[in-house]
């Protein structure tokens, strides 16, 4: 009998239910768990408090990054040095106690594997196509990019992985997002994305999973993959999907943690057939021309209020809506701008060149190209660039990238969240603008006060540079 | 986690749209490794504002929160969840919710109640007035002293836990000899997913 055409979604959902439940809910097998030392002290403490173990812990990896300052983190004489806030160093503690007495593979904060969980997870080859990833962060979307179902999760859902191996779930609906043509010479992944959240909105993917599809996604690395699916969650959606393919199957062989041999044939033989139907519907589809899409940058404190470097501030009263006009009038009170202004008149103090979203060695290339013979702008305070983990730091100082950095005047650093999330000492001051390459410009995400805008690691290079927004193609002539 | 039928009492009528859980509760009060005393932080950076909801003594201790469109989006944290029960709120009112808020809003014993603008409006007012607003699960309505009677809908794995006080965990664990079966099936199918990091 043939089957019913089918989205990739279906097809990777299907293949994880355990048992439906009369009332329609799932339980759903979760084939890969990251866990750090933010999200998971209490999901740790409940097993305890209840007796419980955890079922499969050869299939959790922990690595802390969330918390952890990015300053050396080894001493001269080669012994680990002691984190200074005691309730951050408090919380690795508590992690290195829980992955000790729960049997868990841990990277250490000083091991050359350490570095941010979804920068690691493909890295190491522990996420691979059609498996299910969860993590207690909302940015597990990024391993989308592969070809996986991936999705962040709360701590009770943590303690609920780690006991059980699985998610009790309701179906997501699919949204596809296609993008049709050809993206613009030095339009990049990041302005992409930004672009994509803002047509669809940051509510506009919520209880959806999105496919993106299109020329556009076959064409792009397996890195720039990572940044859109990492971004789905801006965009309301749980997790993003990017059918998995021939660049995907080469990018992971011979990782570390990817099956080998004769399961590496078996699984690349299975993951060939992770794609959609031709005929399958989706519940929502959205298309894009590629051709439309110019270096993107955000003016406001959500991720879809973006606007074209070419563009201006724009008005409350350009939007048809009076929740959003009211929205707009706090955001632009909040990052201090008026209507109208040219964003290439936005000055910026901090730069920061790292998060989930823009910290893997093609992103570190793609800003050191831009800043190779330049000096940031003397009015540039404090500009940082954070590996996402020591593989791709190893691999930037290999390749002469620091040395490009440190000339610009970009402090070099340990790898870790960082200025993203503004939860160890790395934080923008209250008041100040920063061109950053993370994911979310919330009030008070990259510290109390701070004014974020988000854009590609090139356009933040050619920020440092020009000492204010730029359009980096203008920069390169 | 206590069984809920009913959160009744006074509302915060907040009605920001997209309020994400850095709002709710900044990154600097995640460095805790417990459950408890995150009230503190709730909304910090909106309580720096004088005359803000949260701080006008009529509203300290509401049950409820109105809220508009796409409410606890952003990051995963559950703290925002803990953060809103310190404060002693047991139901959130709202257009939409961030799938990854209300799931984590439900564990923990929150009601996550999704009603369209209009009625949202016309319950800012309500709560703005410092009148009591009822959350019914069993009938799945929110009423007023008025006569308001909006009906909502709620899963009803979500609804049967919330009135039941249900542990998840405890759920799926009676589900072990499931999970067993589906891991044998998974090694003969797709056995390179079982080695993890054990490879």
């Amino acid at each position: 009998m043939a089957s019913r055409p089918r989205t990739l979604y279906q097809k990777i959902w299907d293949d994880h239910v355990v048992e439906t439940r009369e009332d329609g809910t799932a339980l759903v097998y979760i084939d890969r768990h990251l866990v750090h030392e933010v999200t998971s002290p209490q999901a740790f403490e409940a097993l305890q408090l209840s007796g419980r173990e955890v079922r499969r812990p050869e299939l959790t990896l922990a690595v802390p990054d969330h918390n952890l300052p990015t300053t050396p983190r080894v001493g001269a004489d080669g012994e680990r040095l002691p984190i200074a806030d005691p309730q951050s160093a408090a919380q690795l503690d508590a992690l290195e106690r829980n992955v000790r007495d729960f049997g868990i593979r841990y990277i250490d904060a000083t091991a050359a594997e350490q570095g941010i969980v979804h920068v690691v997870g493909p890295e190491q080859g522990f996420s691979l196509p059609g498996s299910t990833i969860v993590c207690g962060d909302s940015h597990t979307a990024c391993h989308g990019g592969l070809g996986a179902l991936a999705f962040g999760i709360g701590t009770s859902e943590v303690e609920h992985v780690l006991a059980t191996q699985t998610l009790l779930l309701q179906q997501s609906k699919t949204m596809e997002v296609r993008v049709e043509g050809v993206l613009g010479p030095g339009i990049t992944a990041k302005d992409l994305i930004l672009h994509i959240i803002g047509q669809i909105g940051a509510a506009g993917g919520t209880g959806h999973v999105i496919e993106y599809r299109g020329p556009v996604f076959e064409k792009m690395s397996v890195e720039e993959r990572l940044t859109v699916c990492n971004m789905s969650i801006e965009a309301g959606a749980r997790a993003g999907l990017i059918a998995p393919d021939e660049t995907v199957f080469a990018y992971l062989q011979g990782r570390p943690m990817a099956p080998q041999g004769a399961d590496w044939d078996a699984a690349v033989a299975y993951w060939r057939t992770l794609n959609t139907d031709p005929g399958a519907t989706f519940d929502k589809s959205v298309t894009i021309d590629a051709a439309d899409i110019a270096p993107t940058v955000t003016w406001g404190t959500s991720p879809e209020d973006v606007v074209p470097i070419s563009g201006a501030v724009p008005s409350p009263d350009d939007f048809p809506h009076e929740a959003k006009q009211d929205a707009a009038r706090k955001s632009l009170d909040y990052m201090a701008l008026s209507p109208g202004t040219a964003m290439t008149d936005i000055p910026v103090e901090n730069v920061f060149i790292g998060s989930c979203t823009n910290s893997r060695i093609e992103d570190l290339r793609s800003a050191a190209r831009v800043l190779k013979g330049r000096t940031k702008a003397p009015s540039v305070r404090w500009a940082i660039v954070v590996p996402g983990s020591g593989l791709v730091k190893r691999q930037a100082e290999d390749e002469g990238l620091d040395e490009v950095f440190k000339q610009a005047g970009f402090e070099w650093r340990e790898p870790g969240c960082s200025a993203c999330l503004g939860m160890n000492p790395d934080k923008v001051p209250p008041g100040e603008r920063c061109a950053s390459t993370s994911n979310r410009n919330f009030v008070g995400r990259q510290g109390p006060g701070a004014r974020t805008h988000l854009m590609s690691p090139a356009m933040a290079a050619a920020a440092a540079v020009a000492g204010h927004l730029v359009d980096v193609r203008e920069l390169s002539e | 986690m206590r069984a809920v039928k009913e959160v009744a009492g006074r509302a915060i009528p907040f009605g920001a749209k997209n309020v994400d859980t850095d709002v709710i509760i900044p990154a600097k009060w995640l460095k805790t490794i417990t459950r408890d005393g995150l009230g503190k932080g709730a909304f910090e950076t909106i309580r720096q504002t004088p005359g803000n909801v949260f701080d006008d003594p009529q509203f300290t201790g509401a049950p409820i929160l109105i809220a508009g469109d796409n409410f606890g989006c952003g990051s995963s944290r559950e703290h925002a969840a803990w953060a809103l029960l310190d404060l002693g709120i047991h139901a959130v009112i709202a257009p939409s919710f961030s799938d990854i808020f209300s799931g984590n809003a439900v564990k923990n014993g929150i009601v996550p109640v999704v009603l369209p603008q209009e009625a949202i409006e016309r319950l800012m007012e309500v709560a703005g007035e410092g009148q009591e607003i009822t959350v019914d699960l069993e009938s799945q309505t929110v009423t007023t002293l008025y006569q308001d009677r909006f009906a909502f809908e709620l899963d009803p794995f979500r609804r049967h836990c919330l009135m039941n006080g249900l542990d998840e965990v405890a759920l799926t664990l009676e589900r072990q000899d499931a999970i067993d079966r589906f891991e044998t099936r998974r090694a003969g199918a797709q056995g390179w997913l079982a080695t993890g990091t054990n490879i």
